[in-house]
């Protein structure tokens, strides 16, 4: 009884405060009223402000992630119109719809509804030409957001967690788009599925009982496509938009990453807030997005699988291709030699096929998620980074990833090893053997090279925070000596280039303490020196006050010249050449801020 | 570290030392310069023309209006072509050539009418709205030392409320109960899946391996001792289904071939995989192998059609080379030489499937393949 009292006293309690006095004037009419009526329910003024006042960085670059966000939504959104009329069901049917070609066929019911929706439905074809060409999109966008985030240098802390959910989100963008390529149940498609059961069949120990379960039984049986469907749209996507939920998240919580430039520090974030300039902006991309992927659906044709006909496995297509984003491991397949494949212990190892089809995509991704702490590992860093590199700057880390999108680039190449021999007449054997040798031999000399290209690009960089640009105004001095003025660069604009750190390699400690004991750890630093060496030997540093005065200093140590009397005043000299420092008036964005 | 120097924003060259202790711009004295360049903070800002022009900015407000005005319209014309153009109009435009006029037309005026908002939107947004840029700081992302000794306490009282450091008992049984939750739910999933073959049975044999009843003269399977009378499967063309005379397989000529009778099977697709055949008719002089020739007759043979890499079919057959190429990955089976391998990713050659002339002049298969067919699989050994 007590209790209830004191249960009751408190809900009392509660309900006491409950706007006894007028609630603050929303103010602003029925906009402010809506307001009030969610924030006495919900509180979420204060959250929803602080989210609108959210500031953004502007960069091309920024935009490559929000592509692959819209095409996601425009991929939720064709797809569900898709489901009204597909049909997931290997069911036999004979066509008698419209389309005379197909008249009278044979084909499952998956593949007659698909027909259905590109010939009978109005405007169903303009949805599934979408839908095509946005999961194409929503890849290539995925993959460009990749590279910017790794030459970046935008995947070290805090952001590793970030950088492995992306890759996540690629690898399940892949599956996902092959899986919804596969529905229609088409010639092209169901080769598709076909060497999809090889893939399987290659796994040791336990890949005939995958290839049962996935299938039902035999291939290609009656429920390969049903099951298909229901990882299509529903598992898959519910996975894909979780994680992209908590990849949006993430980003506001570690606010973006920006570009070095002046007033840009690791404890800010210089930019536009969402309200009203990002609302606009990254709201107005969304149907710049929408727009040009229905303008591509409405003009190009993809995947016409009305021409291609239902899946029959005794035809086949020359030229058969998969989507692009699989290219790369069908790449694998044609390039790995036949005699990886043997018999040992009365057991077939197809290595021929394990390795591209099974093996490779784990690999490599593994590989891609220990990047960003085999790197912090070299570096030894353990700061908060948010401001990003310029790629020269880290010519290491930009020569692999060159290197690793040159081997990418091979694979994704050798997928089209047959069309290329048929459009520039040669021998298909010997594109695949060029393209065997170039696989192992190509990303070393791409590292190499663009290792180079970061350097020289660094010392450019140095020569121009030094020397100032080539005015391309002659000088002539008065003992007739003709000079081209250099103009420094202001504040603004050095600061781009020299406001960037340039690790040294990490020193070999000695690999005993101070008693003579030998470290434990002693192997595993010598490791890290010598990873650390190949990293950070050949650095550029960045210029100094210092060295830029003494580059001014010894210019003026030259000759005394004569020309227009401002530039004689202010200049100074480089190897004798007269400087124009105030032609560029301070106070001005340089060119660099310009960014959108 | 200059990037962590906020201070260095605000042009003040005083600062030493940032939060880890760096030297960022120590000076020795009045004249020396920094170690490093200082931040100078961000530029003036510049006023567009549109900031203190309002002709300027009139006229952009009729421009993002002239591109939302345009949207409409669009959106307009895409349901006017919905009604108006029918489904199987087509329409020959310049560089398209002959498109489907329904479908070019919704989606060329869905295009407009989205990129109209997007574009109007954009250009408000670059015109109109403040491009004076904002500075928002940002913070640590480790809580403070308080909040997180405060966490651990949280978690230590409520694991110490719990007892279950004091008592093992239910740690470890709460610990094999979860462990184990999900077998039921898994073992219902995958048991479902199958059905398994544990011999992988379907995988070894082919419809050629049994043979067709034979049928009498009213039509109805002949008996003998009360079994009915079989006899080994003919070779029939791939797809009307028509039995094959020696005779119709002239020199060179090619045949996509399946066995007779297969479209009785309960599913002829999953037959069709693996029982599809190519026959060829080859200069017998020209075969290397004795057994491919003796498999076959007077230089007509037949070979598995399913490629023993990934099991496309091996579709591409030149005539001149006698090669077969798989369009898939492009193996390379040579005719002659017993279809071994010569190029691309499959190791086995293709088998052969031996064949024979029946008394009514019909090539038929004696037996099915001597090995199974299609991919390598784990236990194919």
């Amino acid at each position: 009884m007590s209790e209830q009292t004191k249960a009751r006293s408190t809900a009392d309690a509660l309900r006491a405060d409950d706007k006894k006095d007028a609630p603050a004037a929303a103010g602003g009419g029925p906009v402010g009223a809506v307001a009030n009526w969610m924030d006495e329910r919900t509180g979420s003024a204060k959250g929803i402000s602080y989210l609108m006042k959210k500031v953004f960085p502007d960069h091309w670059s920024f935009m490559l992630g929000e592509i692959a966000m819209y095409s996601l939504v425009i991929l939720l959104i064709s797809g569900t119109f898709l489901t009204f009329w597909f049909v997931p069901s290997m069911g036999e049917t004979v066509y008698n719809g419209p389309y005379v070609p197909l008249k009278g066929t044979q084909m499952s019911e998956a593949f007659a509804s698909t027909v259905r929706i590109s010939m009978d439905v109005k405007g169903g074809l303009l949805i599934r030409q979408i839908h095509h060409w946005s999961a194409l999109i929503f890849v290539v966008s995925i993959a460009l957001h990749m590279f910017r985030v790794f030459f970046t240098g935008a995947f070290r802390k805090p952001r590793e967690i970030n950088w492995i959910i992306g890759l996540l989100l690629a690898m399940l963008a892949m599956v996902e788009g092959f899986l919804g390529y596969s529905l229609p149940d088409d010639l092209l498609s169901g080769t598709g599925i076909r060497a999809m059961q090889g893939f399987i069949l290659s796994i040791p120990v336990i890949g005939t009982y995958i290839s049962y379960i996935l299938f039902g039984g035999g291939f290609p049986g009656q429920d390969i496509i049903p099951r298909f469907f229901t990882l299509h749209v529903l598992l898959l996507p519910a996975i894909l938009v979780g994680l992209f939920t908590a990849h949006i998240i993430l980003v506001m919580v570690h606010k973006h990453t920006q570009y070095p430039g002046p007033g840009r520090t690791n404890k800010n974030v210089v930019g536009f807030p969402m309200m009203p300039v990002y609302a606009a902006k990254a709201g107005g991309f969304f149907f710049v997005v929408f727009g040009i992927t229905a303008l591509i659906a409405g003009l190009v044709s993809i995947n016409p699988i009305w021409m291609y006909g239902p899946y029959e496995p005794t035809m086949i297509t020359a030229g058969s291709q998969p989507d692009w984003y699989m290219g790369f491991a069908d790449g694998a397949l044609r390039l790995l030699p036949g005699f990886l494949e043997f018999n040992l212990f009365g057991k077939t190892w197809s290595f021929n096929i394990m390795i591209g089809a099974i093996l490779m995509i784990p690999i490599l991704w593994t590989i891609m998620g220990l990047y960003p702490f085999i790197e912090k590992w070299v570096t030894g860093d353990n700061e908060e980074h948010h401001i990003l590199d310029r790629p020269r700057n880290r010519p290491t880390r930009t020569g692999l990833g060159m290197a690793a999108i040159t081997f990418y680039g091979i694979l994704f190449a050798a997928c089209g090893n047959d069309i290329i021999a048929i459009k520039f007449h040669l021998s298909i054997n010997d594109i695949t053997r060029a393209f065997q040798i170039g696989l192992i031999v190509m990303p070393i000399i791409v590292f190499w090279v663009v290792k180079r290209m970061c350097l020289s690009l660094q010392r450019y960089d140095r020569d121009l925070v030094l020397h100032g640009r080539e005015s391309g105004r002659l000088v002539r001095t008065a003992k007739g000596r003709f000079f081209e003025a250099h103009e420094d660069l202001d504040d603004y604009e050095r600061w781009a280039l020299v406001a960037y750190e340039s690790p040294a390699p990490v020193d070999l400690e000695s690999a005993t303490d101070e008693n003579g004991v030998r470290r434990k750890s002693a192997r595993k630093d010598r490791l890290r020196a010598r990873v650390s060496h190949y990293y950070f030997k050949d650095r550029v540093e960045p210029v100094t006050p210092m060295e830029l005065a003494s580059a001014h200093h010894d210019g003026q140590a030259g000759e005394q010249i004569e020309s227009h009397p401002d530039e004689a005043e202010s200049g100074h000299m480089h190897g004798g050449a007269e400087e124009i420092g105030a032609a560029h008036a301070y106070g001005h964005p340089s060119p660099h801020d310009k960014q959108d | 570290m200059t990037d962590d120097n906020e201070a260095s924003i605000s042009k003040e060259p005083a600062v030493s030392h940032n939060e880890s202790g760096h030297a960022v711009a120590t000076r020795h004295d009045d004249h020396a310069l920094p170690e490093r360049f200082e931040n100078p903070g961000l530029p003036d800002h510049v006023h567009r023309q549109g900031d203190n022009d309002e002709a300027a900015a009139r006229r952009s407000e009729r421009q993002v209006a002239t591109l939302f005005g345009l949207s409409m319209l669009a959106t307009v014309l895409f349901v006017v072509a919905y009604a108006v153009i029918g489904k199987d109009d087509n329409v020959t435009l310049p560089i398209l050539g002959k498109v489907h006029a329904l479908h070019v037309a919704l989606g060329v005026t869905l295009a407009v009418s989205m990129l109209g908002i997007g574009l109007g939107a954009i250009h408000w947004a670059k015109t109109l709205m403040s491009d004076e840029e904002v500075v928002e700081e940002r913070h640590t992302l480790r809580s403070n030392d308080d909040a997180r000794a405060d966490f651990v306490k949280v978690m230590s009282d409520g694991a110490d409320s719990a007892q279950i450091k004091r008592r093992p008992l239910i740690k470890y049984s709460l610990g094999g109960a979860l462990g184990l939750f999900a077998v039921p739910l898994g073992l219902q999933l995958v048991g479902g899946l199958g059905p398994f073959k544990g011999d992988v049975e379907d995988l070894r044999t082919t419809l050629w391996d049994t043979e067709v009843p034979v049928l009498g003269a009213d039509g109805k399977p002949e008996m003998k001792n009360g079994k009915p009378v079989t006899r080994p499967r003919r070779l029939m063309r791939d797809p009307d289904g028509t039995a094959i005379r020696l005779s119709d397989v002239t020199l060179g000529s090619v045949f996509h071939v399946l066995p007779e009778g297969i479209n009785d099977t309960e599913h002829p697709i999953n037959q069709k995989v693996k029982a599809s055949v190519i026959l060829i008719s080859l200069q017998e002089d020209r075969i290397k192998n004795t057994r491919e020739r003796d498999w076959g007759i007077n230089g007509v043979v037949a070979y598995s059609k399913i490629c023993t890499h990934v099991g496309c079919s091996v579709g591409l057959y030149e005539q001149t080379t006698h090669h077969l190429l798989c369009p898939c990955h492009q193996s390379t089976f040579d005719l002659t030489e017993d279809c071994k391998v010569i190029f691309g990713p499959a190791k086995r050659p293709l088998p052969q499937l031996k064949i024979d002339v029946d008394d009514e002049g019909y090539l038929y298969a004696p037996h099915g393949f001597d090995q199974p067919v299609g991919p390598s699989f784990w236990e194919r050994g």
